[in-house]
Formats: structure tokens, sequence, C-alpha cells
């Protein structure tokens, strides 16, 4: 995180090319974006929404499958409460009770939203939105079976809200910006007056002024080498809120879905065994009988991962290979064709596996970060991480910990993080507006970010971008996946400290401006290790085991020391910790079995 | 012993506006490799400057389509096996301008899908409460329609787009279908305004080029007909 120097001669001059001004820029154009986006354009703001890739619709949003949690009792008795207990129960009680109270109660309205702006959700016999059992969502707090609460569009629910958002938002005429890629933000100490793009298509620095500034960059699971997220998952949002004095919440804790298909680790929707699927080891056993005995493969998360990982490690996986079987073919071609197409067509494409007639090979694969940048529970940026507003700045989605998920994440609750809190964040925006105001820029404001590109454009060393990448994401995977201990986190911790001196000699032969992918592709290398170092440093400090945080050698939960969140800042001199505490203001943690 | 392919790679650099082709020999050795690990690895280890854009790398966010042996696919989701030739001529999606090597810029595609109102039109707000009801049946209506994710592969490989700019192509008329099938949809006779027309209903000569290249396997030709016989029933 060493500011990068200039180097003075052969510089590669990086062009200011232009100065935008806006009421609101929203910055990532996934649920959480497009959600604030239509709440800030239907409320008379003049909103510009921008995206790195080339369309809203290539947001990563899109590939989420299964669906979208909410308590509508469509086909059977549902409660807010049964979700919310579900929810605090699933984050091994380190979610903020205050904020799941009001992720489960919005769930309902923002699910009837989505229907009324279009979104093709599947339908129940009685023409209401049709809902799928989902790992830890069950009846009665957690005393009952597996309830029907996730809202799905067959396996392609990400698909059809992001579209349906899109589609809203042009309806409205939001202003978008494709290919421009947040690289740092304006800050005047703890108040935001936009922020410094890069134009990937024309090349050059653009300055975005706003009064309201919304980072929705979503999350970092290309850090792994392992994962079902897109390859433009790279932090980005929270290198920039980090680099602007803000902590990051929670980073320790991040998800590794149980059903990666095997060895690229693409997503095989939860839907899978929510529809009534098994995981098999190589003795044909249904495993999670050992780990999970009344809630089997629809426990949560977590639990199924360390279960798979366990059958692995002890040389039960198919043939003694690192993958076991997730089985679908009882649940017959019609059921899958209808409720499941998208994972077979991925299956056939990728493995070359048709499930109607085979089982899935599958692999724990790194899915979702419960931390990020803290917020309050209308997505407002907290500077100190507790209670210190950052004036004009606001974060919601993936990137953000608000915190409702706490130590691990219940299926179908990441959509709906998404777009209760970007719901919420817009019309946190609209409600401030009137209280914000234009900063001045500074001459100096794009300096920082002229300076990081100047850098990777300049340097003459010799290092490969991908040689660093490679040692990232194999030292992540190796030793702060879903098992840790300190003797692996301690090897990370060597490992960041070799990059860091790699990235000093890392060399680019393109000196294209113009749609230069080698630029960014390093620019978003380096987000990814300032990711990776807030994970490992947080996951060798907390010295229990929590939901995703599996410390081996502290096997477990430690309430009476560890029933906090973390907050890691950091800036040119290190790394520090701060702590806050929990919101407990309905359940009282319990041991967590399924 | 892998497979030996041969690429021969369009080239487009904006700094000189020059076009160009390179020429890569790339081993493959693991039997699951994409078009885009290929790809990949020529850009991270043979030359950093070969330009392509992908994103998701599972087939579902439509960023990867290129043209290769004359075909658009999309990169992530072809497996080198499958294809059916070692020498591959890669150009970048036809019809739409380059930006650099194998990137176009298809903001053509926005606009077009822009003008067949890609929205839900209600005249009236729905009860905020409840969902509108859809049965079951009038809900499968949109299944081949909804799915398509704005890869281009389709309008770059419609004859009739290459020569009529201003069709407003297979992707925008499918996205157009999907709405006008909707049970909960209002908007019929504003749209056929713009799409019982040359430009579009009817500018479809029905060669069905579209439907050959989805990699989703939708049919925009079949949408293109059924719009035709909703807008003669709306007529008679």
């Amino acid at each position: 995180m060493e500011d990068p120097k200039i180097l003075t001669e052969n510089v590669v001059d990086v062009p200011l090319r232009n100065v935008h001004k806006h009421d609101v820029i929203i910055i990532g154009a996934g649920l959480a974006g497009l959600w604030a986006a239509i709440k800030c354009k239907s409320a008379g703001l003049d909103t510009a929404c921008m995206t790195k890739l080339s369309m809203p619709q290539r947001s990563h949003s899109t590939a989420a499958q299964g669906g979208i949690a909410a308590s509508l009792g469509s086909l059977e008795e549902d409660h807010w409460e049964w979700h919310m207990f579900d929810t605090v129960k699933g984050s091994d009680f380190l979610a903020d009770q205050d904020a799941a109270e009001i992720l489960v109660k919005d769930a309902i309205t923002v699910v009837r939203e989505y229907e009324h702006m279009g979104a093709p959700f599947s339908r129940t016999p009685d023409g209401l939105i049709a809902q799928r059992k989902f790992g830890g969502h069950v009846k009665d707090f957690g005393r009952g079976g597996p309830v029907l609460r996730a809202c799905y569009a067959a396996d392609r629910t990400g698909h059809v809200l992001l579209h349906t958002l899109w589609q809203k938002a042009m309806e409205l005429g939001v202003r978008f910006y494709t290919e421009m890629f947040a690289v740092s933000l304006i800050t005047d100490g703890p108040k935001c007056a936009g922020v410094v793009t890069w134009d990937t298509k024309n090349g050059g620095l653009h300055a975005f002024k706003a009064k309201g500034t919304l980072i929705a960059t979503g999350g970092y699971g290309r850090a792994w080498k392992i994962t079902a997220t897109s390859y433009s998952y790279t932090a980005d949002g929270q290198y920039m809120a980090l680099r602007a004095g803000v902590p990051l919440e929670d980073m320790e804790f991040f998800q590794f879905h149980p059903t990666g298909l095997f060895d690229r680790g693409i997503l095989m929707t939860e839907g899978c065994r929510g529809e009534g699927g098994f995981l098999i080891n190589d003795l044909g056993e249904r495993f999670m009988k050992d780990y999970a005995p009344a809630k089997m493969e629809l426990a949560p998360r977590d639990i199924v991962s360390r279960a798979i990982t366990s059958e692995i490690e002890a040389g039960r996986g198919i043939k003694g290979g690192p993958y076991i079987h997730l089985d679908i073919r009882h649940l017959g071609a019609e059921i899958i064709n209808t409720r499941l197409p998208q994972i077979r067509e991925i299956s056939i494409k990728f493995a070359g596996v048709d499930p109607i007639q085979e089982p899935i090979p599958i692999v724990p694969t790194a899915h979702y970060s419960m931390g990020g940048i803290p917020t309050d529970v209308d997505g407002r940026v907290l500077f100190d991480g507790k209670s210190q507003i950052f004036s004009g700045l606001y974060a919601a989605g993936e990137c953000a910990c608000v915190s409702v998920h706490g130590a691990n994440r219940l299926g179908c609750n990441s959509t709906l993080d998404a777009s209760v809190f970007g719901r919420r964040c817009g019309i946190a925006i609209v409600k401030d507006f009137p209280n914000l105001e234009h900063l001045p820029l500074e001459e100096d404001s794009a300096k920082m970010a002229s300076e990081e590109i100047g850098f990777i454009l300049n340097q003459k060393g010799s290092i490969k971008p991908e040689e660093i990448r490679n040692e990232l994401q194999t030292g992540m995977q190796n030793y702060v996946a879903v098992f840790r201990e300190e003797k692996g986190l301690s090897k990370m911790v060597s490992v960041i400290g070799d990059m860091h001196n790699k990235m000093s000699q890392m060399y680019i032969s393109d000196k294209t401006l113009a749609y230069n992918t080698t630029l960014m592709e390093a620019m978003e290398l380096r987000h990814l290790i300032a990711a990776a170092e807030a994970v490992t440093y947080g996951a060798l400090s907390r010295t229990e085991s929590r939901g995703a945080q599996a410390r081996r050698d502290f096997p477990k939960r430690d309430d009476e020391n560890w029933l906090k969140h973390t907050l890691y800042f950091r800036d040119k001199s290190g790394f520090r910790f701060d702590y806050k505490d929990v919101n407990l203001s309905r359940f009282v943690p319990e041991e967590r079995k399924y | 012993m892998g497979n030996l392919y041969k690429l021969t790679i369009f080239r487009y650099d904006p700094d000189s506006n020059k076009t160009s082709t390179s020429k890569y020999e790339v081993e493959v050795t693991e039997s699951h490799w994409t078009l885009l690990d290929v790809f990949r690895y020529i850009k991270n280890n043979l030359d950093d400057t070969l330009t392509f854009r992908y994103s998701c790398g599972q087939g579902i966010c439509g960023s990867c389509a290129v043209t290769v042996n004359g075909r658009s696919i999309l990169a992530c989701e072809t497996q080198m096996k499958f294809l059916d030739s070692f020498d591959l001529v890669i150009e970048p999606l036809r019809g739409f301008p380059v930006i650099r090597d194998l990137v176009v810029d298809h903001s053509l595609l926005d606009e077009k899908v822009r003008a067949v109102m890609p929205w839900l039109v209600c005249k009236k707000d729905p009860e905020s409460d409840k969902e509108r009801y859809q049965s079951i049946d009038d809900r499968a209506k949109l299944d081949g329609l909804y799915e398509c994710i704005v890869c281009g592969s389709c309008i770059a490989a419609c004859p009739t787009f290459w020569k009529n700019k201003t069709f407003l192509g297979p992707q925008s008329l499918l996205y157009a279908c999907r709405f006008m099938l909707d049970s909960r949809d209002e908007g019929k006779n504003e749209r056929f305004e713009t799409l019982a027309d040359k430009d579009g209903i009817y500018g479809c000569h029905t060669i069905f080029n579209c439907m050959e290249v989805c990699p989703k396997e939708l049919n925009p030709g079949k949408a293109i007909l059924e719009l035709r016989k909703m807008f003669m029933n709306e007529e008679s």
C-alpha cells in the first residue's frame, strides 16, 4: 500500500480527459447499484451509474442462480421472524440483529417490487411467485423442517433480477458510463466529492463530481484459484475505501460455496439441493449424516463446505480425488429441465457431464465476502467503522458490510442484501441530498489515480503480473480457504511480503492507453492483494472458529473474547485493528447445531 | 502430449489506426481448456498486447463473443476439443466498429433495444402488497425469450443487418417479443408502432443464422415470426 513513485524518464503521460458533474454517481451496475440508481432517478436527481464492464447486464449479479429469500408464504406458512432467526443463526450470531431485522422485513417489499417492474419469476399453480427450499432456511425458529422461502426464476434468478433493474433504469433515463473503471475517491477528510476513473475505451482519466457517491462494486473471489466469481471480481471498491481511510469490517469471513463445478469452481446452485439433490462420497454415502444429521444437505454453506473438504482430506473424494458428487439424477429430467436448466447447460459445457445421466463432480469454491465497507442500515459509510458518517459516501451490496451475514451468509440472502440495501441506500441519498454539497475539486484530485497508473505503465521490472497473480491465488487457496491455522496463515503473510516486493518490479509491455486490459488487470491485481491482506491478517488475529472462519488450532467459538466485529485499518505505516460490538437486539447466542 | 492449435488473430491498433494479423501456436494439454483459456494463456505468456473482452468465465455475462472460423461463439464456454479445426482464424464480431483487436463497440445494441421499449408497460400501478397473478402457462410463454445475455452473436450473424444497419435486428426483436407475450404487459400497440415496419419485424429475411449461432439456444427468428402473427391478428 506504499504510494507508488513515478519514474522520471520516458514517462507515459496519463491525460485527464474530462470533468463530469452529477447529483449522484453510482459505481457499479449490479443489483445494489441499479436499485440505488432507480430510487435516485425516480426522485428527480441527476443520476449517473458507471461500470467497468461493457454493459450493466455483464455485472456479476447475473451469476446468482438459486433465488432471493423472502417470507412471502406463497406455498406454506412463513414469517419474517423465522427468516430473521435463520439469518442470525446462520451468521453464527455475528450479524447485527437490527440490520438483519430490516433485511428480512424489507425482503417482502423488494421481491414484490421486482415483480411489479416485470421480473419473470417462476410461478406456483395459484399464479404466485414460486418458492423453493434453500440451506439454513427452516420453519419455526430453527425447530422445524426446511421452508419454501427462496423466490426464483428457474436457476437464472440473478439474470432476471439484473435485467429487470437495467430495463427499469433505462426506462427512467439513468445515464450510464460503461467501461469506466473507478480508481480513487476524491475526499477531504470524511467528506466525499466524487471519484476519479480510468476511461478504458479511450485511455485517460475522468473526474466525476457528485454530492452523493455510492460504491457498489461487488466482491473479490478472484483472490482464490478456485472461484465461482467473475474475472472482474477484484475488490476495486474495498481498495478505494481503504485508501480513503475507511476500515474494512469482518474480512476474515469469506464464504466457500459447497458446490462449485470441479475443477474451475463454477457455481452449481444450492437450488440443486433445495430441489432434493444429494451429496455423495466415494463410498456412495450421503456423508452429511455425519455432520448435520437433521438438516443433511440443506445445512448452511460453511458447514457443508467443511464436510466436503473433510471427506476429500480423509480420502473419500471420488476415486480418492479432490472432489465429490452432487447427484440430482433422481429428480428426473422434467424437474431438471424446468427448474435447473442452466445447471444442466453449464455441467455439459464445462465438465462434459449431463446431470440427468450422471452425478456432477463438485468442490467447494470461493464465493462471497461477508465482510466489507462498514455502513449504517441505510448504506452510509462509517469513517471510523462505528458511528462517524463519511459525508456523501455510500456503499451497498457485497462490497459493503452492514452487517447482515455476520460470519456466514445463508443462500439467497446475497441477492436480497444487494437489493434491500441498494434500495435503502438510494432512498437515503434522496433524503440526505438537501444537506449534501458539491465540494470543490482540488488541482491534485486526480493525482493518486494518475500516479498509480503511471507507476504501472512506467515500471521497468521483469516480473509478469500473471506470476504474482498465481502466487496470490495459490497462496490463498492453500492457506486461507475452508480451514485455516496459524502455520498456514503465517506462510500467507510471507507470500504477501514477497508479492509486495514483486509488485515494484512488475512489468507490462503494453503501453497503449486505449483499451489496455493488461493495465487494468495489473490494477485489479493490486486491489486483490489489498483485500487478501485484510482477509489473512483478520483470520490470523481471530483466534476462534465462527461461521466461515474455521481455525483448526482454535476449533471452538469464543463468545467471551470474540463476539465482536473486526475493523481493519490500513495506511502507509501498516495496519491496525479495532473492534465493535454486535447488535443483539432479539436473539441470544446459542450453540449452533443443524 | 496435447494438441497444437494455430491461431491467426485479427489485430487493430487504435494508436496507429492500422489492422494486421498475429499468429500464435498454443499446445493445449488440459482437456477442458476453453478458447478463453487459450486467449488468456497468450496474453499472460506470449503477448500481453492481445486485447479481448471477458468477465464471468461461465457463459452467462455475454462479454466474450468473437468470430471463430466465420462463426460467432462465446470464447469462455467453448472447449477447444469441440472446435472442428486446429487452425483457427479469430476475428471480432462482424458488423460492429472495432475498438481494439477483438473488442468491438456494441453501443448500437443498446440503441436498438431501447427502441422496442424493453420494459413492462403498465397503465396503472399494481397493488403494492401483492404480486400480480400470472399462470404457470402464461409464464412458460416467456421461456426461450427472457434468457438472452446480449452477447451480440445473433446480430453479428444476421445478413439483413450487414446490409441494412437500421434494421432493429434479432436481439432487440427477441427482447420485444419477451414483453409482447408477457400476460402482464399493456404496451402492445405502442410497440407495434415501431415494430411493424421494414426495419422491424418485416426486415427479417428468415435466414435463421441468429438461431444457429445463439449460445443460449434461443430462436430470435421464431420470435420475429411470432410478432408478425401477433400483428396480423391485431390488424384483422
